[in-house]
């Protein structure tokens, strides 16, 4: 799969067709990450695309890089995004709004414009002949970079290791929250509660008469309709409660009209519509 | 296939992620782009590093991809600072010194 580098003007076919094919999943993943509507969906889709990319850098004769970007990007940097779309996630729908007119299609159009610009000036580039690693990785990729960077780029190198410091630094002063008052004990909670007088047992659970008890499932009041009480805020404010109330009353409704039937009653409507 | 392809592929992601910064409202993905575009520009450093025959342009996405370590770190903390103090993560939101 990764093909020997030496003369290396054009590749072999094999590399063709993974650039053609993983290239094309590139593409759509990048897409993905701008068109699809869900914080996640994005994050997935560009994860996608990284690991393309550390395919790419494999087949180019970039072993190390190939390796950190699956490492870092992939492992470290989309986990870190997903965590923050944890938190942030559940109000964090994009709105459709727009708030400057037509941003959107003259940010496309810029967008097409810069793309067109960027792929003629490669076109026109005079780049050469395509030297190859062959030579470059003799002794190894890893001891390669490892030699340039202690030696040409070690300043680079140190500087870096200060930006990594004050990255985490500089993140943890940024979400760290000093408590202002004292933490509430339970016994204040519940005395509390006691004097707003709003909710004073523990909040009903959900489910609909032991067939469903699931918790997106809202619980019935007595005259059948839900009850918002039984379902997480969380749920709620994603639309996902999943509400069953009026299927029960459908199917109890069934079960009076059979058993009136058997008893040779009359059904009557009223009694079930209750 | 002429390894230059490579480059048309990076550009062509850079551009896709450029556009989404302009385009997405919300700072996430808004984030998620610019990852995308380092990452474009990435490939094109390891292309170049094979058609020079030298690890040089391996050593600079080496560094790229540790500054955008750094910068995702730092740029996502800000995302929750302003998502508790706003409660929202658009970008939108955040016009406190707009006239």
């Amino acid at each position: 799969m990764i093909t020997p580098l030496a003369a290396a003007y054009t590749t072999s076919t094999g590399e063709a067709f993974q650039f053609w094919v993983l290239g094309t999943v590139a593409v759509l993943g990048a897409l993905g990450t701008v068109l699809m509507k869900k914080a996640v969906h994005s994050a997935l889709s560009l994860a996608g695309t990284m690991i393309v990319l550390a395919v790419f850098y494999l087949a180019q004769g970039a072993y190390f890089l190939g390796v950190v970007q699956i490492v870092v990007y992939t492992g470290a940097i989309m986990m870190l995004f997903l965590f923050v779309v944890m938190l942030v996630g559940i109000t964090a729908a994009d709105s459709l709004k727009e708030t400057l007119k037509g941003q959107r299609w003259l940010a496309a159009l810029t967008g097409i414009g810069f793309g067109i610009l960027l792929m003629v000036g490669i076109g026109n580039a005079s780049l050469g002949n395509f030297t190859g690693l062959g030579q470059a990785n003799a002794k190894g990729n890893v001891e390669g970079l490892a030699a340039l960077i202690f030696t040409k780029y070690v300043w680079a190198f140190e500087i870096t290791g200060a930006l990594l410091i004050t990255a985490a630094v500089g993140a943890m002063v940024l979400t760290h929250r000093e408590r202002t008052e004292r933490r509430s004990t339970q016994r204040e909670l519940s005395e509390q509660r006691v004097r707003e007088g709003r909710q004073v047992p523990p909040l009903p659970a959900p489910g609909v008469y032991a067939r469903h008890n699931a918790v997106d499932i809202p619980g019935l009041l007595p005259d059948g309709t839900p009850s918002a009480l039984t379902v997480s805020d969380t749920l709620r404010a994603r639309g996902q409660v999943r509400d069953v109330s009026g299927e029960a009353l459908s199917d109890l409704a069934e079960l009076e009209q059979r058993t009136a039937e058997r008893l040779g009653r009359k059904p009557s409507r009223k009694e079930v519509g209750k | 296939m002429n390894p230059v392809n490579y480059l048309y592929l990076s550009a062509l992601l850079f551009t896709i992620g450029a556009a989404g910064v302009l385009i997405r409202r919300n700072a996430i993905v808004v984030f998620m782009c610019v990852e995308l575009m380092l990452n474009a520009a990435n490939l094109a450093f390891v292309t170049f590093s094979r058609l020079h025959g030298n690890l040089d342009g391996q050593i600079i996405a080496f560094f790229t991809m540790v500054v955008a370590a750094a910068e995702v770190v730092v740029g996502l903390a800000i995302i929750v600072t302003i998502f508790r103090s706003r409660h929202s993560a658009s970008v939108d939101d955040a016009s406190l010194m707009k006239l």
